[in-house]
């Protein structure tokens, strides 16, 4: 824990970045400001996901978050941030309160999770796009040495030949309807002249 | 890896979370607290994962979860959008204090 190799430096840095920006994000009064400093916060987090090994999650955060989800938030931004609007100001009486309730969640999350103790893994990596497409798609892997990845080999877990083809079914097919759905609300209405 | 530890993960995922909070308790404009709210879903997406990478049994677990969240989030931001247009263009104002049409 305290030796001062690559993963540790890595880790205290992107940390430290994705902690600044979310406080930014907090603190930020001008709107706009506030959607860059999410970016700067959103691409921390997705270079964690790099540094835990889990290479595909971290680029779907890049691309989906990034490339799409902010987008959007910045596109709604501008479409509504105009003059007094971009700059709404809260009242001192808000913010403490806010901000003891932030703390106050911050604090008992802490104690919680030193309840976890340190706990370390094994040496082998995170299964990698392979595996997790082939959940994806429905189809468990066969082969004994496959089949086994994340497992260790005389652990009393085993994994259940489980897939997930059904929730990815579901979520793209939700994710059909609610775009569907944002862009009837969002359309151009015509308006009626009195 | 093993140098970091769960805790710091969880650390971080609690401050983001944090964050988060008092993002959506605190702001007034709407899109900020959307932004709030994808905080929030980004703590939640780091314990996953940091609990897939230190957990043997939820190697995949974690990284689908985690994949389903980030869909969910992104079709979350186009419907909030949606609807904080909807609203812009019939009051002319994205402030969630003067969203009291259904006061009773």
């Amino acid at each position: 824990m305290t030796h001062l190799t690559l993963p540790v430096v890595l880790f205290a840095v992107i940390a430290t970045a994705t902690a600044i920006s979310a406080v930014a994000v907090v603190a930020e009064r001008n709107v706009v400001r506030m959607a860059i400093w999410l970016l700067f916060t959103l691409i921390g987090v997705s270079l964690l996901y790099f540094l835990l090994g889990a290479e595909f999650v971290g680029a779907a955060q890049m691309i989906v978050y990034v490339g799409g989800t902010l987008v959007l938030v910045v596109f709604g931004v501008m479409l509504t941030a105009q003059g007094p609007l971009r700059e709404l100001r809260t009242s001192r009486l808000e913010w403490i309160v806010g901000g003891t309730l932030g703390g106050a969640l911050f604090a008992l999350l802490v104690f919680v999770s030193l309840q976890f103790g340190s706990r370390t893994s094994a040496d082998d990596v995170l299964p990698g796009v392979g595996p997790l497409g082939l959940s994806f798609l429905g189809v468990s892997e066969t082969t004994p040495s496959e089949n086994l990845r994340g497992v260790p080999e005389h652990s009393p877990m085993k994994r259940a030949p489980v897939a997930y083809l059904l929730p990815f079914e579901i979520v793209s097919v939700h994710l059909l309807v609610v775009l569907i759905g944002a862009a009837y609300l969002a359309r151009a209405k015509r308006r009626v002249k009195p | 890896m093993n140098d970091v530890g769960l805790i710091p993960f969880l650390m971080l995922s609690g401050f983001l979370f944090a964050c988060g909070v008092t993002c959506v308790a605190v702001k007034r404009n709407a899109v900020a607290v959307l932004m709030g709210v994808e905080l929030i879903l980004n703590s939640a997406n780091v314990n996953l994962v940091a609990f897939a990478r230190f957990t043997p049994a939820f190697r995949l677990e974690g990284q689908v979860f985690t994949l389903m969240v980030i869909v969910l989030a992104a079709a979350e931001a186009a419907i909030a959008l949606a609807i904080i247009l909807n609203f812009y263009n019939n009051h002319a104002t994205v402030d969630v204090d003067e969203a009291k049409d259904l006061k009773g």
